[in-house]
This record gives structure tokens, C-alpha cells and sequence, in this order.
């Protein structure tokens, strides 16, 4: 049968299963967007910027485990992409993003649309095409899922031409697929799980690191049973919330910049780090030369690139973390560790690092912590970039596998909006909350069309404190608090949520904020919360910039009077 | 930190782009590239990449991790601890009067270079051996002009029978045609 380039994607796409597509046409992609009404098992969500379809298809990916897929037209559709390919590359997420192309004799000749999107794009790709060849795309698309999915998985590009879209060809679909350079290794050596588990037993003092790698892998089970079996406490990294029930006794929260006290000081004491999927991240490191200087360390990663490129392991194990856990819960011995749990709970009595503070203030903490009482146990949690996203994750203990959704790595603003859209696309009938804060809300708010578009009841609370908040956090602690383009003017969010026909409230007291979340979360549509919050909080506890672990300041001493601002730009009333 | 040079040999799908992309990554990690050398192997479809790089061994290995997850790159291997063979050529267009003429092919036979092309004013000299003997015999012919000059940057080949890129038997064409086969396509070999 003669298909057509088109055609041949969207069959392509049909056959791996997706169901959604977040896209916006253009010029180049027309051929494409003209076969959709027959494929009607495929929904494509229009978005208002591009860049939102691929924070939309990350969203969408982290939480179904699924290939997440976008489309753009060329030139600007595609470079708009470029942030949300980032995004997903950083925080390995599978997402197959398809561009449409300048028709392929105009290619090289700065045809009007035209970008190098493959050039642009490969530093951010885990692999990227462009197609030239009617005949190639078939076999294209299927390995892009392919790549996309597998080994540490990543977002990937196929360009192509306008006509290419529009040749027509014998369309076989590639059953089978056998890349001899692209064999990821999934098992991990027996040797090395030998060795692991001798040092697990070795150990007096272990702690796992648990980062994406486990959600990625869906080993929450495995990891678990590892935990218990040899009594180790778990970290979670960022990336890693919600891959480890928060309820549990073994589960102690972030480490980090600003994770817990206790975390940073028990890595520091430690002498077995467990790395497990997480790549030892300057922010969970603090200053490299002095992290947990008297630990041995296990990394367990799939992408061999990872092993040694910040932390020398003793014992690398290169393997999907799934089977790594499951083999090496079966070799390690039951095992103890009354007296180092006990001690790290000492060190969490004594600096307890999330007390919110007894006062009047409507203080962001307080907020954020009312929300996840209120949310319920099966509720979705999205976050932008900034302080919200730092307390959101210090606050978070639930217990739902993979219900955190951050962007960690790039830290991309306003990546919130979307993602949640994309969340709310998997999960329909789950509350999604989505955490913000008022500088990464106006990044991507025109999604919030999209979103009533679609009826997506997403709740969102700005954590509204009229500054760039972590920005100026720094400023004031190390730019002499001389502000500079932090001080942010807003729009009136309760006028603009009903402008886009949400529901808006404005929470401004403390004790309006648990009614307001409870209103939010009863009614059926999307809502806005415009929390205005103390505007001057900061984030603790801290690991200044620079500085190891060990030297966590976990709650400023007595705070000097803040010296006089020096405001250079005023912000309109 | 120390650093040595360090000889890098790939083989990689002949694709557009590949070039490209492995040349991105050493620049992603800060590398520069002191010299290249790519062509086809003995493989239908591979093409076969010599890099000298200079650095430290632990950052060097790290970069040949990172060109591992390069998809098109099928095998790498780090040569310089191996008992190799190195090569590089050069080209020396060398002002030659008929009165330096002789002195010129003096400075030619003793490193047993080849002249290969003559004129009234100048021959071209092409010489092979290690960077050392190239930059020897530039040194010796610069008194004389040297009026342009080219070198392929280093090939290297492990001694004995042992295949030098380990694993590279196995290695079959690539997955599509070879890239330029067939249709006429944009974009060139590399």
C-alpha cells in the first residue's frame, strides 16, 4: 500500500501506542496536521507556544512511563521547542519531538522558515534525524521511539521536509529493529552486584541516594525491598521525590543545596553512599572535593557515561537500576542499623530544618504544606523553578509512586503550566496541583487558554511574593542585598484567571488559606490561587554556593536588621 | 593537572552529520581536537575517525564515554597505551632555485621523502612518518621557503594481527543504504 510521508508517521505513531500529540501547525507541518482527522485514536492538544507542546509531552512521559510526543513547524516552531528539548535531555525524559522542514531543494538556502533544527538541537538530543528520504521515515520514527525509550532515556528530533511528508511510498513497517551501535547494557554484572553487596555488608554507616533513575525504571518496589532488607535509609534527590513512600520510616527526605540538615550531615558522616539512578549533581554534592569524604560508593546507572564523572565509584554498576535493585536485594544479608538511624534522627531532632515559623505572616511554607494535607493521597504535584519549587520539595512526604513533577536539571521557569497540562492529559481523573511561583507563572500563563480549552481541572497555587524570589534570595545574601530586576510586577492573577475562564481566588491571610484550597479542590474546573506571601522568606536550610555539605547552614542565626535597599528599578503600583 | 596526547580511534556510521556530532561533543567538554583524520574503513558503510587529543586521562575517558552514546558511533578505542603504528603525511611546496634545487633534494633523500612535483620555482615534497619526522624535515626545508603546506594529521593502526578497534570484526554495514547511495541527498558525506 502507498502511503504517504505523512501518512507514514502517524501509522508510525499509531503503532507505538500514542495518544496524544501536543503541537501547533505551521507552513512545513501542513501536510502532516491534513492526515490527522484520520487517524482519530490520536488526540492532538493545540498549545499556544511550542515550547509548552514539549513540557506538555515531558509531563505527559514522567508520569505514564510512555513515549511523549510533540509537534512544530519549522524555523521558529522548532527553535521553540528548543527549551522543552533541553529540559527533557537534562532530566533523561522520553519524548519524540517532530519538526516539519523547509521542502528539502530549499534546505541550505535560508528558505523562509528555515532553521538548522538538527544542528541546533544536537547537544540536547539524545539522537536527532533528518529525513531525506520518503523511504527512510518509517525506519526513522521507529528507531526514534526506540532511542527515546531505552538505556537512559532522552528526548529525540525528526525533521522532516515538507515533501517529504508529501512523497508517497510502499510502506512497510520495520517489525524489528537491530542497532549494533546502540545496545544498551540492562543487567548489571553479577562481579559488580557481588562486590556491592559486600560492601553493603561491610557497612556501618550506608545511605542510598535515590534520584530519577528509580521512577525512570519503575523499581519502587525493588528499592523498597533493598531498603528494608539490608535497613538503609533512603535521600531522595529532586528528581527522585515520590520514588520512595514519604511515610516510611527508613524515607529522610531531600539532600543537597536545600535539602535536609540531616541528609547532608548523615552523607558527610557516611561511610557507603548507594547511588542509585542520580548522577551526583552539583546541587547534591555541594563542593565535590569534600563530598562524603569518608564513604565508599556504589553507582548504579544505566548510561556508563554517568559512572565517575563527578563521584569515582568503588563499585560502578552499569544496568537498568530495576534488575540492578533486584539482583542485589537478593545477595545482601538482613542486616541493622539501629545505632546510625538512630543518630540521624538525633541530628533531625536537634536542626529540623522545615519547622515553619510561629508567626502572623501568610508565609509560603505554611501554604505549600497546607496543600499537600488538603490534596489527599492520590494527587499529582507540579512545580515551576525557583524557591516555590525548593519548598514544595522540602514539604513533600507523600507516599504516591511518581507523583512529583519537577523540572531538576535545566530548573527551567514556567515549566509548571505545561507540565501539568500534560499530567492532567494522563491522569484525568487525578487532582493535579501545580506549585508556582509568580515570576515562572507569567513565563508560559498563555497555556491556561489551552488548558480551559480543555476542561482540565488543574489547580494552581502562585506562591506570589513579588519578586524573583530565589534571585533575590541571592542577592540579598550574597550581592550585599543590592536588588537588581527582582522586584517583579504582576498582573492582578484573579482578574487574569477569569479572563481565561478559570475560577480566581486571592488568598492573603493565613487563615483564609486552608478554605481557599478546599474551594480550589472542590470544584470541578481548573482554579487560581494568587497566595501573596511574605516577600521576604528565604529558603533553609542552605548549602552556600561553594561550600560541602558539612557545612549546612540549616536556619539563619538571629537575622541582622536588613540593611537599607537599594531598589533600581521601581515597579509600577 | 598532567596531560598527554592521547590517540583515539573510531569507527562510526557514514552518515551526514556524524562528523559533526562527535566533533560537538569534544567541544561540549572542552576539548581541542589537535588533529583528525576520517575515512573509509575496511568495512562497507564505516568510516574510521583518528583523533589526537590532548588531556588527562580520566577527562579523555569521559569524553569517550559521552562519544559512545553517540548512536552512529559503532566502536572506539583509546590507542595510546597500545604498541601502535602512527603515521601522518605532508605535503611541502618548497621554493627550489636551480641553484638551492640540489640542497632541497639533499634534505629530501635524507629523510627519504619523495619529490613529487617540479617547476622552475619550487618542487612539492611529500614526506610520511611520525609528527616528529614531519616537523624535523619542515625545519630543515624552511631556509629555503617553504611556500604552502598540508598534513592529514595522524593514522594509527595497532601492531600484529589483532584487530586495532576491538569488537570491529562483528561490525556490519550500516542500517540504511550508505548515506549519497542511490538518491541524490543534501547535506555531504560528513
Amino acid at each position: 500500500m502507498k502511503l504517504s510521508g505523512a501518512q507514514i508517521i502517524l501509522e508510525c505513531l499509531g503503532r507505538e501506542g500514542t495518544e496524544i500529540i501536543f503541537g501547533l501547525p505551521g507552513g512545513a507541518t501542513l501536510p502532516l496536521y491534513d492526515c490527522l482527522p484520520s487517524y482519530p485514536q490520536i488526540k492532538h492538544v493545540l498549545v499556544r507556544h511550542e515550547q509548552c507542546a514539549a513540557h506538555a509531552a515531558d509531563g505527559y512521559a514522567r508520569v505514564t512511563g510512555k513515549v511523549g510526543v510533540c509537534f512544530a513547524t519549522s524555523g521558529p516552531g522548532a527553535t521553540n521547542l528548543v527549551t522543552g528539548i533541553a529540559n527533557a535531555c537534562m532530566d533523561s525524559v522520553p519524548i519524540v519531538a517532530i519538526t516539519g522542514q523547509v521542502v528539502t531543494w530549499l534546505i541550505g538556502r535560508d528558505g523562509f522558515q528555515e532553521a538548522d533544527i538538527t544542528g541546533i538541537t544536537l547537544p540536547i538530543t539524545k539522537h536527532n534525524y533528518l529525513v531525506l528520504d520518503v523511504d527512510d521515515l518509517g525506519h526513522t520514527v521507529k528507531e526514534a521511539f526506540h532511542i527515546a525509550r531505552t538505556g537512559r532515556p532522552g528526548p529525540v528530533l525528526i525533521d522532516v521536509p515538507r515533501d517529504v511528508m508529501q512523497q508517497q511510498t510502499e510502506f512497510h513497517y520495520p517489525e524489528e529493529l537491530d542497532l549494533q551501535s546502540y545496545r544498551p547494557t540492562t543487567e548489571g554484572h553479577p562481579t559488580q552486584v557481588r562486590k556491592a553487596a559486600q560492601l553493603i555488608a561491610e557497612s556501618d554507616r550506608p545511605v542510598i541516594l535515590a534520584g530519577h533513575g528509580v521512577i525512570l525504571s519503575r523499581a519502587f518496589d525493588e528499592l523498597r525491598a533493598l531498603a528494608e532488607k539490608a535497613h538503609i535509609p533512603v535521600i531522595a534527590t529532586l528528581l527522585g521525590l515520590s520514588c520512595f513512600p514519604g511515610s516510611h520510616p527508613l524515607f529522610m527526605g531531600m539532600p543537597g543545596m536545600h535539602g535536609m540538615y540531616w541528609n547532608n550531615i548523615a552523607i558527610s558522616e557516611s561511610d557507603l553512599i548507594i547511588g542509585i539512578g542520580m548522577r551526583f549533581d552539583d546541587r547534591v554534592t555541594g563542593r565535590l572535593k569534600d563530598f562524603a569524604p569518608h564513604a565508599k560508593v556504589i553507582h548504579i546507572d544505566i548510561d556508563p557515561a554517568e559512572i565517575g564523572k563527578n563521584v569515582k565509584p568503588t563499585v560502578p554498576i552499569v544496568g537498568d537500576v530495576k534488575n540492578v535493585l533486584a539482583a542485589l536485594t537478593e545477595r545482601v544479608e538482613p542486616a541493622r542499623h539501629d545505632a546510625w538511624l538512630e543518630h540521624i534522627d538525633t541530628l533531625r531532632r536537634d536542626h529540623p530544618s522545615i519547622l515553619i515559623p510561629e508567626n502572623d505572616k501568610l508565609l509560603p511554607q505554611f501554604v505549600i504544606k497546607k496543600i499537600y494535607e488538603l490534596a489527599g493521597p492520590d494527587a499529582y504535584f507540579v512545580t515551576s523553578v525557583g524557591q516555590h519549587q525548593m519548598w514544595a520539595a522540602q514539604f513533600f512526604w507523600g507516599d504516591k509512586p511518581n507523583s512529583f513533577v519537577t523540572s531538576g536539571g535545566l530548573g527551567t521557569m514556567g515549566f509548571d503550566i505545561p507540565a501539568a497540562m500534560g499530567v492532567q492529559f494522563a491522569r484525568p481523573k487525578d487532582l493535579v496541583w501545580s506549585i508556582t511561583g509568580d515570576g515562572s507563572f507569567q513565563m508560559t500563563l498563555q497555556e491556561l487558554a489551552t488548558i480551559v480549552e480543555h476542561e482540565l481541572p488543574i489547580k494552581f497555587a502562585i506562591i506570589n511574593n513579588g519578586y524573583l524570589g530565589m534571585v533575590r534570595q541571592w542577592q540579598t545574601m550574597f550581592y550585599d542585598n543590592r536588588l537588581v530586576s527582582t522586584r517583579e510586577f504582576s498582573p492582578d492573577f484573579v482578574r487574569l484567571a477569569e479572563a481565561f475562564g478559570l475560577v480566581g481566588l486571592r488568598v492573603t491571610e493565613r487563615a483564609q488559606v486552608e478554605s481557599a484550597v478546599q474551594k480550589a479542590i472542590d470544584h470541578p474546573g481548573p482554579v487560581l490561587i494568587d497566595f501573596q506571601v511574605d516577600q521576604e522568606e528565604n529558603i533553609y536550610p542552605m548549602v552556600p554556593p561553594g561550600a560541602s555539605l558539612s557545612e549546612t547552614v540549616d536556619q539563619p542565626k538571629i537575622e541582622a536588621p536588613a540593611p537599607p535597599r537599594r531598589e533600581r528599578d521601581k515597579v509600577r503600583p | 593537572m598532567k596531560t598527554t596526547k592521547h590517540t583515539i580511534v573510531a569507527l562510526v556510521e557514514n552518515k551526514p552529520g556524524v562528523l559533526n556530532r562527535i566533533a560537538s561533543k569534544w567541544r561540549q567538554r572542552g576539548f581541542n581536537i589537535e588533529s583528525l583524520a576520517v575515512g573509509h574503513s575496511e568495512i562497507p558503510g564505516l568510516s574510521r575517525m583518528t583523533f589526537v587529543v590532548d588531556g588527562a586521562t580520566t577527562d579523555v575517558e569521559q569524553v569517550t564515554k559521552q562519544l559512545y552514546k553517540v548512536i552512529e558511533v559503532v566502536k572506539m578505542s583509546d590507542l595510546t597505551e597500545e604498541n601502535m603504528v602512527a603515521r601522518e603525511l605532508a605535503l611541502i611546496k618548497v621554493s627550489a632555485s636551480p641553484a638551492s634545487r640540489s640542497a632541497v633534494v639533499m634534505v629530501v633523500d635524507i629523510f627519504r621523502a619523495d619529490i613529487i612535483d617540479v617547476s622552475p620555482e619550487s618542487v612539492i615534497v611529500e614526506v610520511t612518518g611520525v609528527e616528529e619526522k614531519i616537523d624535523a624535515i619542515i625545519e630543515m626545508l624552511r631556509p629555503y621557503g617553504i611556500r604552502e603546506l598540508v598534513r592529514t594529521g595522524r593514522v594509527a593502526m595497532t601492531r600484529g594481527a589483532a584487530p586495532t578497534v576491538e569488537g570491529a570484526e562483528g561490525a556490519r554495514p550500516t542500517r540504511f543504504r550508505p548515506a549519497g547511495e542511490g538518491k541524490p541527498r543534501v547535506g555531504s558525506l560528513l
